[in-house]
């Protein structure tokens, strides 16, 4: 596929060849996550976090489709359906806890995969189209465990249903027509709950396709390495198997391990206990937050607290939205050539900035918003922004990257005596007769 | 990684079998095994959940059903007959030889000792799964004044035997108990 050196598949049964003359899917796998795909050797383990949102999109693809076996889009049952699956359906409680701790995992693995990009300038060329359609697929998950968290019909459920619309009436003239239509009512009802839960089914396989463009996308470059160098020669890849199937296979289990710990011993320890209050129309929720994976988003949205032109509430729907559509522009405010950031002093430096401002977001966005809270989300906020179009442009301009290895394989093979011996040890055991 | 290769430990070449096999089967079939752990529940989510398995036993007066009448009733979501026979129903169940049925059974078999007035069976026929006509008044009880099965013209007699037609067994006698007189325990 991507280079020359790529190994083509050999079929190696007769079936195998028939099958193969007729319908290629078996070159197609092997090309695509077999021996026939060469990845850069040095690959670290911040490279396993593209398999494991694959895994947690499988993960929550399987558990709904099964939960919605039991479940009914109905305002008078939904609530009640879901405390059915959690008592009655044999092991119910553990599939609704996998999904929705799964939607948890699912967002933490996806942005330790964000940041990882951010780090290595995964969005730069040629694999700007493989960063977009990456912010696609997070905007589409983004809209799914929205209407996801809606259909159990619970406190937050109900009230959560009823602010993010609202963003909608923030649009001038036209919002609150358009909120009416969205919601099929004035307020979140039945008609709003069969969309949620029509939509919420459809989504993953809206996203299952644009997964297939990114990693189509990816496959025509092939994959980005941590000293951000391209790849030279057959020297500097491995055949993704078994190299890569191994360490994502014990890496995914190694995973696995966390998200069941919670599953089993903390289930309900990332979401909100007024989930389990029926919904009521006629009383919010004291403190009403969106789940942690929106929270540096909701403080973005609170930040604006004041009429400059336009209503503070529209300014707050879009710098909310601007955060995330900022993201596509990406490729084109950092112009430095040098792709990983551990060549970039400068860059490192405001990149940890970067996390920890938005860290500061996501506690924002879960905290009362006093007054000395919305001041820090305001600073935070404009950071945020100034991040991506001050200080990445500038950076990209003043800043002297350090030395680049001349190949993958140079930073990672030191020639062949030294590496038979690494750190100067030399070896004391015995060599086996060759 | 690829490096290692060559240094496999002298033994290795005995049987041909190297660590790297064994190490390889065992992790794959751990995996296995793993895999075959979450398949369990997601097959058996779909067995009957505690709630329906509660609907397991029902409980039916029958004072009111006066000789020769019949009523429906539901156990598990299925249709139940309990049937109060006449005397002459009772004699003509009984006239039938063994070797005429196709589902050799006799009245006695089929109902409780003491209480042959009472049939209570499935009101399922025992072709596809219809509801037999013939407990309400003036409905089709078939040739043999049983019940008439109206989607393949199943006929079953006075004991809910299968007498003509494509069914294969009589009407299913559901467990049950008379708990009084007066109300059966069906389950």
């Amino acid at each position: 596929m991507s280079f020359a050196w790529a190994k083509p598949y050999q079929p190696k049964s007769e079936l195998g060849r028939w099958f193969d003359d007729r319908l290629p899917l078996p070159r197609l796998v092997y090309g695509a996550v077999g021996g026939g795909y060469p990845v850069p050797r040095n690959l670290n383990y911040a490279w396993n976090f593209g398999v494991l949102s694959g895994i947690f999109l499988t993960i929550q693809i399987v558990t709904g489709i099964v939960l919605a076996m039991h479940y009914y889009a109905s305002a008078d049952g939904a609530f009640n359906s879901v405390e059915h699956i959690m008592r009655d359906v044999n092991a119910g409680w553990m599939l609704r806890y996998a999904h929705a701790n799964g939607a948890s995992f699912f967002f933490i693995v996806v942005y330790i995969h964000i940041f990882r990009g951010l780090f290595y300038g995964s969005y730069k060329a040629p694999r700007e189209l493989i960063w977009m359609l990456g912010l696609v697929i997070y905007l589409l998950m983004m809209a799914t465990a929205f209407m996801g968290y809606v259909l159990p019909w619970g406190q937050m459920s109900y009230w959560g249903a009823q602010v993010i619309t609202g963003f909608f009436s923030a649009i001038p003239l036209v919002g609150e027509p358009i909120r009416v239509w969205l919601l099929g009512g004035f307020v979140p009802d039945q008609a709003a709950l069969t969309r949620f839960f029509s939509l919420h089914y459809l989504m993953p396989f809206v996203i299952a396709g644009v997964v297939i463009l990114h990693i189509w996308s990816l496959h025509i470059p092939g994959s980005g390495n941590p000293t951000g160098v391209d790849v030279r020669n057959e020297q500097d890849t491995l055949p993704f198997h078994p190299f890569y199937t191994a360490k994502d296979g014990w890496f995914v289990g190694l995973f696995l391990m966390l998200y069941c710990a919670v599953l089993f011993f903390a289930p309900n320890a990332l979401g909100h206990p007024d989930n389990y209050i029926p919904a009521n129309p006629l009383a919010t929720p004291a403190h009403i937050v969106p789940e942690w994976y929106f929270l540096p988003f909701y403080a973005i949205l609170k930040a604006f607290t004041l009429d400059f032109i336009l209503p503070a509430k529209l300014w707050g729907v879009l710098a909310m939205f601007g955060s995330i559509l900022l993201l596509f522009f990406l490729p084109w405010l950092d112009r430095s050539p040098v792709r990983s950031g551990h060549y970039r002093p400068v860059f490192k430096r405001f990149y940890l900035l970067l996390i920890v401002d938005v860290l500061i977001l996501g506690w924002a966005g879960g905290a009362t918003p006093t007054a000395a809270v919305v001041a820090i989300s305001q600073l935070a906020s404009a950071y945020y922004f100034a991040h991506f179009l001050i200080i990445l442009p500038l950076i990209s301009k003043f800043e002297r990257p350090m030395p680049l290895p001349s190949s993958i394989s140079a930073s990672v093979l030191h020639g062949e005596k030294q590496e038979s011996a690494p750190y100067g040890l030399t070896k004391t055991a015995p060599v086996a007769a060759e | 990684m690829a490096t290692l290769e060559h240094v496999e430990p002298a033994n290795a070449q005995d049987d041909g079998i190297r660590r790297r096999d064994f190490i390889n089967v065992a992790a794959v079939s751990f995996a296995g095994v793993g895999a075959v752990a979450v398949v369990l529940p997601l097959v058996g989510q779909m067995s009957p959940s505690a709630d329906v398995l509660a609907l397991a036993s029902t409980e039916v007066d029958i004072s009111k059903i006066a000789s020769g009448q019949a009523i429906k009733t539901s156990w598990r979501k299925q249709p139940v007959f309990v049937r109060n026979l006449t005397a002459p129903e009772i004699a003509a169940a009984r006239k039938v030889a063994m070797s005429e049925l196709r589902d050799p059974q006799s009245l006695a078999e089929r109902t409780k000792p003491g209480k042959e007035n009472w049939l209570i069976t499935l009101g399922v026929c025992t072709h596809l799964g219809c509801v037999p006509l013939g407990t309400g008044e003036g409905e089709n009880r078939g040739d043999f004044g049983g019940y008439f099965c109206p989607c393949h013209g199943s006929h079953y007699d006075t004991a809910a035997r299968i007498r003509k037609g494509p069914a294969p067994t009589n009407l299913v006698v559901p467990e049950y108990a008379f708990t009084s007189d007066t109300v059966v325990t069906i389950g």
